[in-house]
């Protein structure tokens, strides 16, 4: 008996043996601590259940204790790939509660930072997701050398290279020091060489088309009726972008397209997140071509012993990996009375048995792999 | 023709393996523990505590009002107040202890502080054999110069200390200006005393 395994032996005389394996929690593949209950039919999946909350920190309880401010390092650590988009979507939801307004050269902070932020989660996911299908090590390292650059960059703003902690109401924390615009320039200048030889690596490689094509199809049915969200629904052939629906923030200042995949299969899932870096990029190239000068925070907004007046909001906006949401209900107290996040790779999560359902073992893995999950998001 | 997508595929990372060689760009690691590499100046890791002048324990900044304490969000900063032997409250911490094993770095203690007294260091090579007492630092370890501060932040330390003597030449001229309305009051005009 290997422990963390259990194997149930079910003899059924028509069927054959039906076994029921347990994927994870400490598999490789399953990108942190995620348990699939899978039972299987020969290589065949019969029925797949998601086991998580293994990485369960109390996230939403530990935020109605401490103050407004005090959360934003916790927000952080949900998807801990991408912490300036967290940031940026919890202090939407607080900025509706209180009423801040953000002046013009902080949005377009934000934007540059959450664009790159974008980089950031793509390339580390389609570094995974080669490496679940067995590319082991190339692409990934090859992904995480661009990576780094962006951290860096990161580094130099906020003073961390994953742990930001760098939005606040009504603005962030700090201007961007002197260089930095170059710095980023630099390596935005740099992305595109990258894009084009990871593509001519991988996009026509036959082993990832015959592993990643048909493989883990989503319907356009199901994906609307489930709440996907993110690069996942636009593999499915639906245009719904957050940043083009609500045009929050000053997205709707930027000429950019949504990418839309046909097949909603996990090789579009991948393809769609190469091109999204591309619209990421433009989007970049012009944002900081307009960054205009002036404060970078509300002088009306304050972050420390912030109580703002009772009632609720709910702030979204398109993270990375799909509809990142922070629903607050506010009594007047320091806390919020109620604290809410919608993490999009959980809603992600729930379909993954009708993608991988008649599939083998190895799909499911490719699937799991496509969806882009953080189980820091997952379990909170 | 089945295969072409792979040989493309191994041309890349020829290109790669042979641009390593000639490209900082393409093999940008060092050999860390002998080479390092610079760290910005916004880095930061643990907080600290400045002090003024040469001495580390009147010259802190820390008047103990505590508001790091309240704030922090893992609440791993613990702090008593300094009393003299009237046990009156002295504008100076008796203990000031950080755990840095709960600390997570998030520099929201500097942020907050109004008397610029806290500062996020930038050292990252902090492992220890003790586990328990090793990481809960106490005031003297904390302590460090604002010449140090110099050091590791040029940029935001001209910036406090331009901020500080600014205030403090404030508080002089309001100083100033209370002396000279008190001494007014004391000696009333001479046009009012006939």
């Amino acid at each position: 008996m290997i422990p963390g395994v259990s194997i149930e032996e079910k003899t059924d005389p028509l069927q054959g043996q039906i076994l029921e394996v347990s994927m994870g929690p400490h598999h490789p593949s399953t990108h942190g601590v995620f348990r699939m209950d899978v039972k299987l039919d020969g290589e065949r999946i019969v029925s797949l259940k998601p086991v998580f909350g293994y990485l369960h920190r109390n996230h939403e309880k530990i935020a109605e204790d401490v103050s407004y401010l005090g959360s934003i390092p916790y927000t952080d650590r949900l998807d801990y790939l991408c912490s300036l988009t967290n940031n940026w979507a919890y202090c939407l939801a607080v900025e509706k509660l209180s009423g801040f307004e953000i002046p013009e050269r902080a949005e377009y902070i934000r934007v540059i930072v959450g664009e790159l932020t974008r980089l950031v989660n793509h390339t580390c996911l389609m570094g995974f997701f080669v490496q679940d299908l067995g590319a082991m090590g190339t692409p990934l390292m090859y992904a995480f050398r661009e990576r780094e650059k962006i951290l860096d960059l990161f580094e130099g703003l906020t003073g961390a290279r994953m742990m930001c902690n760098y939005m606040r109401f009504g603005g962030v924390r700090c201007d961007l020091p002197v260089g930095w615009i170059d710095e980023v320039k630099k390596v935005i200048a740099a992305f595109p060489r990258f894009l084009d030889e990871f593509e001519s690596l991988l996009t026509q490689n036959e082993i990832l088309i015959a592993r990643a094509q048909g493989v883990g199809v989503l319907s356009k049915e199901l994906a609307i009726n489930a709440g996907i969200t993110g690069p996942c629904l636009r593999a499915s052939g639906v245009g719904h972008d957050l940043r083009k629906v609500d045009a929050y923030s000053i997205y709707s200042r930027f000429d950019f397209k949504v990418p839309i995949g046909a097949h909603g299969d996990c090789y579009d899932r991948f393809m769609i997140r190469l091109l999204e870096m591309r619209e990421s990029l433009k989007i970049l190239d012009q944002a900081i071509a307009a960054l205009p000068s002036g404060q970078i925070i509300d002088p009306k907004a304050k972050s420390r012993g912030l109580r703002p007046k009772a009632g609720e909001a709910y702030g979204r906006i398109e993270a990375p990996k799909g509809e990142l949401g922070f629903y607050l209900i506010s009594e007047g107290g320091p806390s919020p009375y109620r604290y809410r996040v919608r993490p999009p790779s959980l809603i992600n999560l729930t379909v993954l048995e009708d993608m991988c359902l008649g599939g083998t073992v190895a799909d499911a893995i490719a699937t799991l792999g496509s969806i882009d999950i953080v189980l820091g998001e997952v379990d909170r | 023709m089945l295969g072409t997508g792979i040989l493309r595929g191994l041309k890349e990372t020829a290109r790669n393996v042979i641009g390593s060689f000639r490209e900082k760009d393409r093999l940008p690691t060092v050999m860390y523990p002998e080479e390092t590499v610079k760290t910005k100046e916004n880095f930061r890791t643990f907080p600290f505590l400045v002090y003024d002048g040469d001495h580390a324990m009147p010259g802190l900044r820390c008047v103990s009002c505590r508001i790091c304490e309240k704030e922090c969000p893992p609440q791993c900063i613990f702090i008593i107040q300094e009393r003299d032997e009237n046990n009156k409250a002295v504008k100076h911490p008796r203990v000031f202890d950080i755990d840095f094993s709960v600390c997570m770095q998030c520099g929201i203690c500097a942020e907050v502080c109004p008397f610029d007294a806290i500062k996020m260091d930038n050292i990252y090579e902090l492992a220890g054999e003790d586990r328990f007492t090793g990481l809960l630092v106490d005031k003297h370890r904390l302590a460090k110069s604002n010449h140090y501060y110099h050091q590791i932040k040029p940029t935001e330390a001209n910036e406090v200390d331009g901020r500080l003597a600014e205030d403090k030449r404030k508080a002089e001229e309001a100083a100033k200006a209370k002396a000279a309305a008190a001494a007014a009051k004391a000696a009333p005009p001479p046009t009012a005393a006939t």
